[in-house]
């Protein structure tokens, strides 16, 4: 079997997410709103979030995909909840930079936790686009409520 | 047929992916070339790579020899009346595109209606859609049965005295399903309307033959049937290609060309402006000659057989739905699927690792996927190359799959 491979992309703690999402729904009265979805698969998202000050208060995720698209959303849900703006943005770039098997900047005021389960991903080409999603969706509507 | 001798001719089936034989099961998707295709590329280039239709020196009429020939080879492969009713295109998409745009976007008004069914793949639909909104024409669907099937009886229904189209995919790409085209062009002409026909994934498997089915447009791709990517034919009855514009205009495709107005070729190069794909056509003439070979009907029992096995061995996995007809005679090599709880993708990555190359996503076919209630599904598809064997491997993969995904939980 060379299943031992697989074994560093479905990482216990992404089919945790997996399977017990966190954040998932809808912010009824959520400030900020992205849809997105990745047209080659069929993968959608609905993300809320609500900013006050400059800081996420809160966010929200509905959506149907795969396990590293779901549990990508609900590791990201948790990580910007309470970040600064900048911060949800500048962990976005460390998320995409560890997506594309670069070295990542590793922010001491940043803690990635869970996040870095998903590190396996960039070694499957094919499913990056899925573990990137919800970060694009994020910094989508983080970047037009910062203009 | 030998498939066993069948795969010795096909060399990129002759490796290993991921430590594993590779078992490829996306045909459907684009086919693997034998080498007979590949050596016609490769001698193309190597030995009398030319424009065609102008070159008066030796290799000019080469290439052009190698070219008309390929158009009289799909000709007879569709069994076309002449290789007027024969027009290169890039693929299917382009032959549709190209109906749409020159025929539909003349001939339709408001008030006018284009019937199309909800398992048509993206390339039957769009084309359609754009057509209604610039000529104010109604974009109909046609129902599915349960199984996924069209009967003709929502075809008398849904087409009208009002259609001036009806445009239907000839197998399935998701369902596998063979729609009953030769019938439902009979309703399509008792109402006044023409017959379009997708038939990228009928031209590799079973025998086209255009004049009987009656027709008016008939699309395929050589890429899906062993030929090279970017080339495609567009059939199309002569008195209806004669009155229809160009919809690409340039070199090769005119007759005379003045300052302000230019007049087009004859029947069929008016719609090939530009070099054409020469290399492609020849490819795809090889590819014609490879199938012809082999027999269309061999291949199509082959498929038969395979489907039926394949949809006998999955059904014995737990947790496993197979969308479409289950009676495998109604369908071509293709098992689209869903595991219960694992993901298509999902499915797709952990069947990767064994070598195992299935598709998962939406199929280019979201309205369908909408019908079935499912945001994606995992495809299985078969084409001469693939065995039992193969198949089985497929079934203990997906047994591990689903022993992984529990295990992992």
């Amino acid at each position: 079997m060379s299943f031992n491979n697989l074994d560093t992309l479905y990482r216990q703690v992404i089919m945790d997410h997996y399977k017990n999402p966190r954040n998932k729904g809808v912010l009824e009265d959520g400030s900020l709103t992205v849809n997105m979805n990745n047209p080659t698969c069929g993968d959608r998202i609905q993300l809320t979030m609500n900013v006050e000050d400059g800081i996420v208060t809160d966010s929200r995720f509905d959506g149907e995909g795969c396990s590293i698209s779901m549990s990508s959303a609900s590791m990201m849900t948790q990580a910007i909840k309470g970040k600064k703006i900048e911060d949800a943005l500048k962990l976005s770039k460390i998320f995409s930079d560890m997506m594309q098997g670069k070295e990542y900047d590793e922010d001491d005021s940043i803690d990635l936790g869970d996040i870095e389960a998903l590190q396996g991903v960039a070694k499957f080409p094919a499913r990056i686009k899925c573990a990137t999603l919800a970060w694009k969706a994020m910094e989508k509507g983080l970047n037009e409520d910062n203009q | 047929m030998n498939v066993r001798e069948i795969r010795e001719l096909f060399p990129i089936l002759h490796q290993e992916v991921n430590g594993n034989p590779l078992v490829y099961l996306d045909s459907a998707a684009t086919s693997q070339k034998p080498v007979q295709v590949i050596e016609a590329v490769d001698r193309y280039y190597r030995e009398y790579n030319s424009n065609v239709h102008r070159g008066v020196h030796t290799l000019g009429t080469r290439a052009t020899d190698g070219y008309e020939g390929a158009r009289e080879k799909v000709r007879k492969f569709i069994n076309a009346k002449s290789i007027e009713e024969v027009i290169f295109t890039r693929g299917t998409t382009t032959s549709l595109n190209t109906v749409a745009a020159s025929y539909g976007r003349a001939n339709l008004s408001e008030g006018d209606e284009i019937v199309i069914s909800y398992m048509e793949h993206h390339s039957n639909i769009i084309p359609w859609q754009q057509v209604a909104k610039a000529t104010g024409a109604t974009l109909k669907y046609l129902p599915l049965q349960e199984d996924g099937s069209i009967s003709l009886e929502d075809v008398k229904e849904t087409v009208t005295s009002n259609t001036k189209i009806v445009a239907i995919m000839h197998v399935s790409n998701v369902l596998g399903v063979i729609n009953p085209i030769k019938e439902i062009t009979k309703v399509a002409h008792e109402n006044g309307a023409i017959m379009v026909v997708d038939g990228a994934q009928s031209a590799p498997h079973i025998k086209i033959d255009v004049q009987d089915l009656d027709c008016d447009f008939f699309a395929l791709s050589g890429h899906k049937m062993c030929g090279p990517t970017g080339i495609g034919a567009l059939y199309g009855k002569k008195h209806l290609l004669e009155k229809m514009e160009p919809i690409e205009f340039g070199g090769e495709m005119i007759d005379f060309v003045g300052l302000y107005e230019s007049t087009w070729k004859e029947l069929p190069w008016k719609f090939e402006g530009g070099t054409p794909i020469i290399a492609g056509a020849i490819g795809l003439g090889a590819a014609i000659d490879f199938l012809q070979e082999v027999g269309l009907e061999n291949i199509e029992a082959h498929e038969h057989k395979l489907a039926a096995y394949a949809m006998e061995k999955m059904s014995t996995v737990e947790g496993l739905t197979i969308y479409g007809p289950k009676d495998s005679s109604q369908r071509a090599g293709v098992v689209t699927f869903n595991l219960n709880d694992v993901h298509p993708h999902d499915v797709a990555t952990v069947l990767d690792a064994e070598g195992i190359a299935v598709r998962a996503g939406h199929h280019c076919a979201q309205p369908l996927m909408k019908w079935l209630n499912v945001s994606a599904t995992a495809r299985a598809s078969f084409y001469l190359y693939n065995t039992e064997d193969e198949i089985d491997k497929l079934v203990s993969g997906l047994i591990k799959t689903k022993e992984y995904f529990s295990d992992v939980f």
